[in-house]
């Protein structure tokens, strides 16, 4: 019991940091961000690909953190001049052809064997045994300091900027405000907190492969961001726990159910999308998010 | 000219063969306020675009401060100190009165993300400045008890102000001010007469347009009329207002537009 509490503690942990990375981008810049879980697949792969050629394990997790930032700003630089569905439409491309290298990159990413046997932080100390719960701990400690990062930025005279920009992008200008500048560095940062999520999430699964990246866990981090209040970073974390309560509970009840896998799966989706429906109903601002800031100037 | 404070020389822009602005010239002199009027669809806010840098023209020049503006990004535009407001208010609906107003200030250093992250004394420091300076500005225009409002619930007149009071906080030099009066009930727009001169004997100058034309003549040192995309007559205000041609671009050429 206590190993499963500590896996749903470590899953919804590791997705709450991807889903607050796509909150700083949508939630406060207003950016469609459709191909988050590349940044994800970035720092997962480039973590274990470098920690088993003997590069210290922090070091790889930053590497990751860096690579996807650059990814994301490229792809921003490239876009956010643009219409704002373009950024949409190129990063859930990107995230689709990024799958598709590494699944034929063999040399490189073995591509859908996977990677395993790679190192995992302090794990001669710790041991096989409690690592799960050294990892929780660790995967806590993470997501807190992300969110205290993400709420003194959304605090800072920075994120009032971020927001006049996803409010109204010619205000920002017309006060000297390099609006473009301003996406560009959430999507980078975003970016980055996503290949965070990825590197711990390889040190979670002791295994990855290129198809723990398709394009539904991006909108696995949507639900999260739209659930708990877009916004809003607690409502993120809190959307997190939510969604996979939500996976795990309904994992138990399958046993009493007669449906086939792959038909429960399907009916668990068709249930999360009733729900998010009702929600847009009846609280379209989210479990956490504010009433004044969606009904005001509409 | 050396006291010209913004000077725009023959500025074309055409949309898809609409020709908007026809070769439109256009002074500004240190410390004056400058009337702009026209019918409708005549290019006054499409100028207001063009000199702000939201537009690029296809020909002409744009000096500010005898410096060529024409083609700066419209940030920088608004760094220099020519700032502009919009015909619509475009307030800022999801963050308070008081956000909106903090936002305006120039030289942030928490605006950088490094610096917000590592110096929090010093952004402290300039946060309480800035507050200061958004309450001060809030009193002026009568909506420092807004302060904590989303902009968003504001009253049509009152986001108008806001947008006002917020161009104010960017210590601008010349101001665009696009139909400041729109929305404005008629009490209140005495009192924003009052304050737009209280704000020229502080040395700023003002570009604005407006429809309502009592106002313009109380405010302006000098009128231009624009039609067409260009400028139809300028000048002291009560003569050109007076200008059969400015009337015929209201209501039509023809024998039975008399005055």
């Amino acid at each position: 019991m206590l190993d499963y509490l500590v896996s749903i503690i470590l899953t919804a942990g590791i997705y709450a940091i991807f889903a607050l990375g796509l909150n700083l981008q949508w939630g406060y810049a207003g950016l469609l961000n459709f191909g988050h879980v590349a940044f994800m697949a970035i720092g997962a792969y480039l973590t274990v690909l470098l920690s088993m050629n003997g590069i210290p394990i922090f070091l790889a997790v930053l590497a990751g953190m860096i690579l996807a930032g650059a990814a994301g700003a490229s792809l921003g630089v490239a876009t956010l001049r643009l219409r704002e569905d373009y950024l949409a439409i190129v990063t859930i491309g990107f995230s689709e052809i990024l799958r598709f290298v590494l699944l034929n990159w063999s040399s490189l990413t073995r591509g859908s064997f996977g990677l395993f046997g790679y190192p995992r932080p302090f794990q001669d100390l710790v041991g096989m045994r409690d690592y799960n719960l050294f990892l929780a701990g660790l995967v806590i400690a993470v997501l807190l300091m992300v969110y205290a990062l993400l709420e003194a930025l959304s605090r800072s005279p920075w994120g009032r900027v971020l927001k006049s920009v996803r409010d109204d992008e010619a205000v920002a200008v017309s006060l000297g405000k390099n609006a473009f500048s301003y996406k560009v560095q959430a999507i980078a940062l975003g970016s980055a907190i996503a290949a965070l999520s990825g590197s711990l999430l390889a040190f979670y699964l002791q295994y990855i492969n290129p198809n723990n990246f398709q394009p539904v866990e991006t909108f696995y981090a949507w639900i999260m961001v739209i659930l708990g209040g877009s916004g809003n970073n607690r409502g993120t974390i809190l959307g997190a726990l939510l969604l996979w309560g939500f996976f795990s509970t309904t994992r138990f009840m399958e046993g009493y159910l007669s449906f086939s896998p792959s038909a429960s799966s399907a009916a668990r989706m068709i249930l999360i999308g009733l729900i998010l429906i009702g929600l847009m109903m009846f609280r379209p601002q989210g479990l956490l998010g504010r009433e004044e800031e969606l009904s005001i100037g509409r | 000219m050396a006291d010209d404070i913004l000077s725009v020389n023959s500025v074309r822009k055409s949309f898809g063969g609409i020709s908007a602005l026809d070769g439109c010239s256009l002074r500004v002199k240190e410390g004056a306020i400058v009337g702009l009027i026209g019918p409708n669809g005549a290019g006054k806010s499409t100028l207001f675009d063009v000199i702000s840098g939201f537009v690029q023209p296809d020909a002409g020049r744009i000096l500010f401060s005898s410096r060529e503006i024409l083609g700066m990004p419209a940030y920088k535009i608004a760094r220099l100190g020519l700032v502009r407001t919009f015909q619509i208010p475009r307030s800022l609906m999801r963050m308070t009165v008081l956000e909106n107003m903090m936002l305006g200030a120039q030289g942030q250093a928490g605006e950088r993300i490094h610096l917000t992250l590592l110096c929090r004394g010093r952004v402290m420091a300039q946060e309480k400045d800035i507050k200061e300076k958004a309450e001060e500005i809030l009193q002026f225009f009568d909506l420092l008890r807004m302060r904590d409002e989303y902009a968003g619930s504001l009253s049509g007149g009152q986001k108008k102000m806001l947008e006002m009071a917020r161009a104010l906080m960017a210590d601008p030099r010349l101001l665009l001010l696009d139909e400041p009066f729109a929305g404005v009930n008629p009490a209140l727009a005495d009192r924003l007469i009052e304050r737009i001169r209280i704000l020229k004997e502080r040395g700023l100058s003002m570009v604005i347009i407006e429809h309502a034309i009592p106002y313009v003549l109380a405010l302006s040192d000098r009128l231009y009329v624009l039609n067409k995309g260009a400028v139809l007559a300028s000048g002291h205000p009560q003569e050109v207002i007076s200008d059969r041609r400015v009337f015929e671009a209201y209501l039509g050429e023809g024998d039975n537009a008399q005055p």
